[in-house]
């Protein structure tokens, strides 16, 4: 289990307890926290769940895999400390991270 | 107009397989798909990407899926329409007459909405005041690529349209290319001829910047673009393409008075129908308790919607029930018996 913070473009914190094993997105869709449309699923074919993971965390979570990147090409404004909210698997280590949702997915 | 038993709106697996259980209970249909391919999702996100999960199939792509859904299609004479969008779904007593964006019309008693998560739009620039100069300097696709000629084109993303276009219009144009990263997802062979127009100096290129603003007021006159370090560079150009992929649109869907969850669509579990008599909705653009979004998920609900379309198409006939390893009627539809 694992206090994630989820920060809408109008700065409302949404703070939830997630599973382990699930992904950032899940619990964000789970939850109906605005903003993540994660039209594809998880699949990493979409870029529609990009978040920004605070900068402190960043480097602490699990490092992108093959494609990630790539994807992340096709979000809405992508930054350096963009992710894929579906590529971030939810442990006991990423308790009490925080990440910002952009003002749209597309 | 087109008159048809069922009208299917998506050309992915599901919509295809969708074809193949109308058409074997002896009920015709055509298929529009706003893609100007066959295969949805399949095809589009991940053409070379493995599937594991498709019963009896053991691996296969998603390029390989759909050209092996074509090919137990073929029995059957099926009338596609790519690139086309249906725009308008509207009753006409006990018909639907849809109009697509291509200007065809159907007249049908069913239409079944396979639409994945909508239609495939290109994404788009984010900075304001830019939808100004679409379509008159900012493209997101190529039709004529000679109104380019001899003119300065600023051509953004990282993936292999936007590396095939720099080299292509590098021969008669000045190409700028601008990537977020400085490495390209495009095929090898093509990132390497990029490079090497670059030395030659016939591609100008940006890596690690981001379009910030647009100048201009009728006319585009140039732009601003952001490096990862905050430096601001100005590019004068004539024209800006951004080749940033496609995204899925619900689009016109959410005006037929359907009832929709999010992006998704509420149908029954019997027939697959939304809360319009005689339109149905299957694969991953429907929605019931315990929807699965997968492709086996989409063939079940499709052969479920095909049958339902069946009292609404022939209401003087009564559908039933066989099997293709015995049944005459069926085999003789596949072709296996005169």
């Amino acid at each position: 289990m694992a206090k994630i913070t989820y920060i809408t473009h109008d700065n409302e914190k949404h703070t939830i307890e997630v599973q382990n094993g699930l992904t950032v997105m899940e619990g964000a869709v789970q939850n109906d926290i605005p903003g993540i449309d994660a039209d594809c699923g998880g699949g990493m074919a979409c870029a529609t769940c990009h978040v920004y993971v605070k900068e402190d965390w960043f480097n602490k979570i699990p490092k992108k895999e093959d494609g990630e990147d790539d994807m992340l090409d096709m979000a809405f404004e992508p930054r350096a400390n963009s992710r894929l909210s579906c590529q971030i698997v939810v442990s006991d280590d990423i308790d009490g991270l925080e990440v910002n949702i952009p003002s749209k997915q597309a | 107009m087109n008159k048809t038993d069922a009208l299917i709106i998506g050309a992915g697996p599901t919509g295809l397989f969708t074809a193949h259980q109308l058409k074997l209970i002896g009920l015709d249909c055509e298929i529009v798909d706003n893609l100007d391919k066959i295969g949805g999702q399949c095809i589009e996100l991940y053409p070379d990407k493995p599937i594991y999960d498709i019963p009896a199939v053991p691996e296969c792509t998603g390029e390989e899926l759909t050209s092996n859904l074509l090919n137990q299609l073929k029995p059957f004479d099926i009338k596609f329409h790519l690139s086309e969008r249906v725009e308008e779904v509207k009753k006409e007593d006990n018909n639907w007459l849809v109009k697509t964006s291509g200007g065809n019309t159907f007249l049908t008693p069913n239409v079944i909405i396979a639409g994945g998560v909508g239609s495939f739009e290109p994404r788009k620039f984010s900075p304001i005041d830019f939808e100004k100069f679409e379509n008159k300097s900012l493209f997101y696709s190529v039709k004529d690529k000679n109104m380019f000629r001899g003119k300065t084109v600023s051509i953004f993303g990282g993936g292999d349209s936007a590396l095939d276009w720099a080299v292509e219009l590098s021969k008669e144009c000045d190409v700028n290319l601008i990537h977020r990263r400085d490495e390209f997802r495009g095929a090898q062979a093509t990132v390497d001829k990029m490079y090497e127009l670059k030395k030659g100096g016939k591609i100008n290129l940006f890596t690690k910047y981001q379009i910030t603003n647009v100048h201009g007021d009728q006319k585009l006159e140039s732009i601003d673009i952001k490096h990862d370090n905050c430096e601001i560079k100005n590019l004068k150009t004539d024209y800006v393409l951004g080749f940033f992929g496609l995204i899925m649109q619900l689009g016109p869907i959410a005006n037929w008075g359907l009832n929709l969850n999010k992006k998704t669509i509420e149908v029954d579990t019997e027939k697959f129908e939304t809360n319009q008599k005689g339109i149905y909705a299957v694969g991953d653009i429907c929605n019931y308790p315990g929807k699965l979004r997968l492709i086996l998920s989409g063939f079940h609900e499709g052969a479920l919607a095909a049958r339902a379309c069946f009292k609404l198409a022939r209401p003087n006939e009564k559908y039933r029930f066989e099997f293709t390893t015995t049944s005459t009627n069926l085999l003789k539809r596949l072709g296996k018996k005169e």
